[in-house]
């Protein structure tokens, strides 16, 4: 396997983004990201994109994506991974640059979620869980299985409402200052906690936004990296990736996401690290108890002591371990197939000391960063660990 | 809906016909008052819901057989932002209970007021014809310390 260098990156910005249509909105970030890279259109042999779809006209979304960006005669593939698409279009793209079969590959996450409304959103979602036992007669949503998860957790360990909401506080502290972010306000824990329920115990802002956005990254070879004279090639050290049960009844418990667990593990032997050397991470806070899960798959604390973690304030900037400074899935928003790439590119910047504001730069002490990509339930999981 | 000029998509409405040859003693054990699932012959493992296949250990062969239907509460939900399809019911509570059998099930929990619903609480499976004619199942609180606790 040849090693794998990240060489640009694109990110759009994240919204209700109903001003461009899918092709637009991916071109906002494939260009940056080859401009980045310093390569054409035409240099890149190897396209993944990353996009759940269905829920928005183009049925075969990565052919007009490729055309709009005069990427059409590269080897191109849709992939879908629910809201890990992003990170399993990272994986494919990795593996056809590490396996030596393209040099340059570019990969592109990409969703367009507000060309419908909130209910009907919420039925295709909810549909994803496992349809036939779980939604059919049960009508199953997101923050629904999410919420299972909580009740569990919160029983088990004495979490509490506000433990959640302190996610939330922390998510919309750090989206208030990323120009790229959905929701870019501050929010008090009061305001959090008296958000209307969306699914006890989950309530308004315990939910990320249901957001249109996209990411880009060109994926190189080392000597391409070379051929390039890329001034910071941020190194893939490690990715893991594994899946989970369809329906939610048959895990083992519902206390963390086994799938993550896995990929995280695969991950870190990979890069022949473990979580204390993380300089910063990003993690699938799709709902809020979903980052205390986080914490504990990916090892950055012991089991049942995720909430001890955001109640003291440890994955903060000048905390053990920042996680989320873009504002995370909460804040910055949810485009379900660009957010697996969209934590890659932020991570990226991150590495190379590039972050504006300033604020939202987290210190490096390692020049290792991860990213934690979660799709459904933790039907699947992806998992990536970055080094400068 | 958007505050920028669109072009409105045609219309389709869709619905699925979904094959349920291999499982129909279980649909109809609900028209019976039975909750039927599989269980391996190969292995032994007991699935819920009920499989025609064992993913563990490859076998076709499996035996139908009835649960209890008890069992006890491990995690639960009151779901009040609905689905499009299911805009027209009262907020509804969904609960999984772990069996007595060992297997879990994902269900409507009824006949309980949220403030009453209690992680470990016992309930039992019973099947359920709704109002529209779909059958299906949904969870009842069981008397503490009844029989069948787990």
């Amino acid at each position: 396997m040849r090693r794998v260098a990240i060489v640009g990156v694109g990110h759009s910005k994240f919204g209700d983004r109903q001003d461009v249509n899918l092709r637009e909105l991916a071109f906002e970030a494939v260009k940056p990201a080859l401009e980045d890279a310093g390569v054409s259109p035409r240099e890149i042999s190897y396209v993944a994109v990353g996009t759940v779809g269905s829920w928005y006209e183009e049925l075969f979304p990565a052919v007009p994506v490729a055309e709009y960006c005069g990427l059409s005669g590269a080897s191109l593939v849709r992939v879908e991974a629910a809201c890990a698409s992003g990170g399993a279009a990272v994986h494919a793209a990795y593996m056809a640059v590490a396996s030596g079969l393209t040099d340059v590959a570019l990969v592109v996450g990409i969703e367009k979620m507000r060309e419908v409304d909130t209910p009907l959103m919420v039925e295709f979602l909810g549909r994803g869980g496992s349809y036939l036992w779980e939604f059919e007669n049960f009508g199953m949503t997101f923050p629904g299985y999410y919420a299972l998860f909580a009740t569990a957790y919160m029983n088990r360990y004495g979490a509490t409402e506000e433990d959640l909401a302190l996610v939330s506080v922390k998510a919309h502290k750090y989206a208030a200052i990323n120009p790229l972010a959905h929701l870019q306000k501050e929010i008090s824990i009061e305001q959090a906690l008296n958000s209307i329920v969306v699914s006890w115990p989950l309530k308004l802002y315990d939910c990320s936004p249901i957001s249109d956005g996209s990411a880009a990254l060109v994926l190189a070879s080392e000597e391409k990296v070379k051929e390039l004279r890329a001034d910071t090639p941020i190194w893939i050290a490690g990715i893991g990736s594994s899946s989970s049960t369809a329906n939610l009844s048959y895990r083992e418990d519902l206390l963390g996401i086994e799938s993550a667990i896995k990929a995280s593990q695969r991950a870190y032997k990979m890069a022949g690290l473990g979580p204390d050397r993380i300089d910063v991470a990003s993690v699938h806070d799709c709902f809020t108890i979903a980052e205390l899960l986080a914490y504990e798959d990916l090892g950055f604390c012991r089991r049942g002591e995720g909430y001890k973690m955001i109640r003291e304030g440890e994955t903060e900037i000048g905390g053990r371990i920042p996680v989320n400074i873009d504002g995370g899935l909460k804040a910055k928003g949810h485009p379900i197939g660009a957010t697996g790439v969209a934590m890659v590119a932020e991570q990226t910047k991150q590495l190379r000391e590039e972050v504006k504001p300033t604020a939202r730069q987290a210190p490096l002490k390692n020049y290792t960063a991860l990213t934690h990509n979660v799709g459904g339930t933790g039907h699947y999981c992806y998992v990536t660990i970055l080094k400068r | 809906m958007s505050k920028h000029p669109v072009i409105k998509s045609r219309k389709v409405e869709i619905s699925f016909d979904i094959p349920i040859s291999k499982t129909l003693p279980f649909w109809d054990g609900l028209r019976q008052g039975k909750i039927l699932t599989t269980k391996c012959r190969k292995c032994g493992k007991l699935y819920f819901p009920p499989v025609a296949d064992c993913g563990e250990c490859l076998s076709s062969d499996v035996d139908w057989v009835e649960l209890s239907g008890e069992g006890k509460l491990v995690a639960y939900t009151q779901i009040a932002v609905k689905p499009l399809s299911f805009q027209n019911e009262q907020p509804y509570i969904v609960a999984i209970a772990e069996l007595k059998e060992g297997v879990k099930a994902l269900a409507w929990l009824t006949g309980v007021e949220p403030k009453d619903v209690k992680i470990g609480m016992r309930l039992k499976i019973v099947p359920k014809t709704f109002p529209d004619g779909r059958v299906a199942f949904v969870f009842e609180r069981l008397p503490d310390g009844g029989p069948g606790g787990i």
